[in-house]
């Protein structure tokens, strides 16, 4: 039956190519818009650790000097609290992390000196956020503590300085110091790039460049404190540093905080670990009540990380859709109307209506599946645009197999929603009266 | 024209009709809203910077290995930029405007209050209100004389001395009305933070912030005479030289120093262009948008008509036997496209209005003017008229004979 159907449905379409066009047009540029716009928002709204990610926290204390009733603590601590709460030890992994532009040499290579962005942490960032290696290891906590002049590179700064090749165990000149490379970083590009949001909550939706690449060269937050002094920027200030870019003395937000908490009660305990701590500090902390120990994703949501922008492109692309369906609908309409004779005598003949609401449903199911391939096709020439897009995130824009499957899912679908109610119209014409006028 | 017998066939085509009208009020609704978004986003590439932006030149350099002495090194770089042909004026600066990267504080007007009442962006720099070439409203920009260096300014606010401190600093009118409201504020003071009192002696009409969160505030900048030695430099020339000057500019720079690196080295037109980026993509893709959905709303009347027409052959044929004219079958298809046009943008304003108050809720839009009602509407009446007519065309043509035959 279901052959038959498929039959009479390409006949139908052939008999007007122009409208079938039309139709299969709309579907696809609809669903071509709405899919480029899903995969953008699937791809900046997910969890950038998935499994791990309700285990990590951005743990605050208020660091903010000025007096007044601020309901949230700054998105980033001073160096005191900071490095308490470290010390303490009181969480299963923590990392500290704050970023800085650095000079680079390779000496042994003939490259021009260049300017890099900096991640200073501590030996747990590695396994604590999953970051893959190609070559080497992650330092050791010991590297830490004895201020080793060591680093962690990119694969991205690997293929550049020294084509790919394993370099662990080579010498970079990182401002005036040399420091050992220890490990090359496999392909690693979270989206976003959590671990350094910070001020997104302000920035008016304008926050595409939190999606932007992980930095270049990663190195231990004590020894960066030394060969990098006065590089260092705030987040902000109470009153202005004494020495610019020195900031362990200062007056200053500029450090963050996270820590890996394996079960809701040790997540419970830290929580009041912080608070024990904001309330002993009193004095120095003006306001110890404002604590917070955000997951990684409510930290994300709290942010607002997701561009307003890309949001806007979504509510568009699906407007867009709608019109498009009601398009289909309407062209749909008219056809099965105007074959108002063919009906009645299939129905006089002894069709049922559900055969005849069958066989339209499959005629605009198959006009939903040649859409759906063009609407893939659209989809994949936006997702192009968008990587040509000057946005951090272009580099990363794909069709993974999952949006890939919704793409031809949304496309039946919206044309099955599309043929619905024409085909039900279609099978409650009246035999009789039809055949009449014939 | 009767209307009647028309309204009398859409009532046994509801549902038809009915889908009609629904995507022209989509459409007008979303087009409106995309249109008003295009035009909020070319207001915003086009903001005021206040500066002289054909004239100006950005360069960034950072050492390498260490520096014995900046401020000798920062007034040789000076001497030498200076005596390039075609240069007119050059500055030692901490940040330029849309330049991304800011340094702000908060500004009050008591220093025994809470919270600052505004943020304000903090342009150092001896010589930088004449390079940047701002236009002076009251009052004067800051001299020579004024300045003091930024590190002895950090230096005696950390042993709380006032000597060696600014007193003094240019402020842009948006900036100055946000403060005193309908007052002059040449003479005025206002308070970095709580410590540092500074008298207000000039006023500039505008000076765009480096780095915008709020485009309200987009103006809110200082000049405070600081020198600076960070390394970056604005140059001003005279117009058409500035690709010449960037070029000498850099061979005197490597001259002075080899040992350091260019991080930027830029026309001002390129920091504009960079900086609105995303704006200008978003707006291309908006007005794609606009231009896609007119183009499939016009088909689908197209092809809707092009149906009607087929459908009605025999009662179009039977209407020209009784002595209806050409023009008469014309205008009824005109007609009942403009009935179905005219509820659809009827329902679309009320759509664009509530997109417009979501909008306005989330995306902190303004709200839509209402010129964007009339002028939606002719619109959608003219592509309505424009599509139909083909079709219309066609039943036009349909010969009076097709009454005589049996389908």
């Amino acid at each position: 039956m279901f052959g038959y159907y498929l039959d009479l449905a390409l006949r139908s379409l052939r008999r007007n190519m122009v409208l079938t066009a039309l139709m299969v047009l709309a579907i696809a540029v609809g669903i071509g818009a709405s899919m480029t716009t899903l995969t953008v928002m699937h791809l900046l709204s997910g969890d950038p650790l998935p499994g791990r990610s309700d285990k990590l926290f951005y743990a605050q204390v208020d660091d903010n000097l000025s007096a007044g009733d601020y309901k949230e603590p700054l998105d980033k601590q001073g160096y005191q609290s900071t490095i308490d709460l470290w010390n303490a030890r009181q969480a299963d992994r923590q990392a500290i992390v704050v970023e800085s532009p650095v000079k680079l040499r390779a000496p042994q290579t003939t490259l021009p000196p260049l300017m890099l962005s900096m991640l200073s942490t501590t030996a747990d960032f590695f396994p604590m956020f999953d970051v893959p290696f190609r070559y080497g290891a992650p330092w050791r906590a010991e590297d830490d503590a004895s201020r080793a002049r060591v680093a962690v590179i990119s694969s991205d700064l690997n293929d550049k300085l020294f084509g790919g090749a394993d370099s662990v165990g080579r010498t970079l000149r990182l401002r005036d110091t040399d420091v050992r490379i220890v490990g090359v970083l496999g392909r690693w590009r979270p989206s976003p790039q959590f671990y350094t949001v910070a001020g997104g909550r302000f920035a008016a939706g304008k926050t595409a460049d939190f999606y932007s690449k992980p930095q270049d060269i990663f190195t231990p937050f004590s020894s960066a404190l030394e060969f990098n002094d006065g590089n260092f920027y705030q987040y902000t200030c109470s009153q202005p540093p004494a020495t610019p870019g020195h900031l362990q003395n200062a007056p200053c937000a500029w450090l963050g905080l996270w820590v890996q908490l394996n079960s809701p009660d040790r997540a419970a305990a830290y929580k009041r670990f912080l608070d024990g701590y904001a309330a002993q500090q009193q004095g120095r902390i003006l306001r110890p009540q404002n604590t917070r120990l955000r997951s990684l994703m409510e930290w994300l949501d709290f942010q607002g990380v997701v561009p307003s922008d890309v949001r806007l492109q979504t509510w568009l692309a699906f407007g867009f859709l709608a019109i498009c369906l009601f398009n289909t609908i309407g062209l749909l309409l008219a056809k099965f109307l105007r074959r108002g004779g063919e009906i009645g005598v299939r129905r006089a003949l002894g069709a049922s209506r559900g055969a005849i609401f069958c066989q339209c449903l499959v005629e605009a199911g198959m006009i939903g599946l040649v859409g759906g391939l063009g609407g893939l096709l659209l989809t994949l020439l936006g997702l192009g645009l968008v990587r040509r897009q000057p946005v951090a995130f272009a580099d990363m824009v794909h069709l993974d197999a999952r949006m890939f499957a919704l793409t031809f899912v949304l496309a039946i679908v919206t044309s099955l929603l599309a043929g619905f109610l024409p085909a039900l119209r279609a099978s409650r014409v009246a035999p009789g009266l039809q055949l009449k006028t014939l | 024209m009767a209307i009647r017998p028309i309204l009398s066939t859409l009532r046994r085509h509801k549902t038809t009709a009915l889908l009609v009208v629904l995507e022209i009020a989509l459409t007008c609704a979303i087009v409106c809203n995309a249109v008003f978004l295009v035009t909020q986003r070319i207001d915003r590439i086009h903001m005021p910077s206040g500066v002289a932006e054909h004239e100006l030149i950005q360069i960034g350099l950072a050492d390498i290995g260490k520096t014995p002495d900046e401020h000798a090194r920062t007034l040789t770089d000076l001497a030498a930029l200076r005596a390039i042909p075609g240069v007119t004026e050059v500055a030692s600066v901490n940040q330029i405007p849309f330049g991304r990267s800011s340094n702000n504080s908060g500004i009050k007007l008591d220093p025994k209050q809470n919270k600052p009442t505004v943020n304000a962006t903090n342009y150092y720099g001896e010589n930088i209100g004449q390079t940047l070439g701002v236009q002076l409203v009251a009052g004067r920009l800051l001299q020579p004389e004024d300045h003091v260096s930024l590190k002895e300014a950090g230096q005696a606010f950390k042993e709380g001395k006032t000597e060696g401190l600014p007193r003094i600093v240019v402020i842009t009118q948006p900036m100055a009305e946000r403060l005193f409201p309908g007052q002059s504020a040449l003479g005025k003071t206002i308070w970095l933070g709580s410590e540092v009192p500074l008298q207000v002696v000039g006023v500039v009409k505008n000076l765009v912030r480096p780095s915008i969160w709020n485009d309200a505030e987009a103006q809110y900048s200082m000049m405070l005479p600081m020198r600076v030695e960070d390394n970056q430099y604005l140059i001003r020339t005279a117009p058409g030289q500035r690709e010449r000057v960037l070029a000498a500019a850099i061979e005197v720079l490597k001259k002075n120093n080899p040992h350091r690196i260019f991080w930027q080295k830029r026309t001002w037109d390129e920091v504009r262009q960079k900086f609105f980026d995303s704006d200008r993509s978003m707006t291309g893709l908006l007005i794609g948008v606009c231009v896609a959905l007119l183009v499939v709303t016009a088909l689908g009347i197209v092809g809707l008509g092009s149906f009607w027409v087929a459908q009605r052959r025999r009662q179009i044929g039977v209407r020209r036997a009784l002595g209806a004219t050409r023009g008469h079958i014309l205008r009824y298809f005109q007609t009942e496209n403009f009935l179905l046009a005219t509820i659809g943008i009827a329902i679309g304003m009320v759509l664009a209005y509530g997109i417009n108050l979501f909008l306005m809720v989330h995306y902190e839009l303004p709200r839509l003017p209402a010129i964007y009602f009339p002028v939606g509407a002719l619109a959608l009446w003219l592509i309505g008229q424009a599509a139909v007519l083909g079709p219309a065309m066609r039943a036009a043509a349909v010969p009076p004979v097709v009454a005589t035959r049996s389908v």
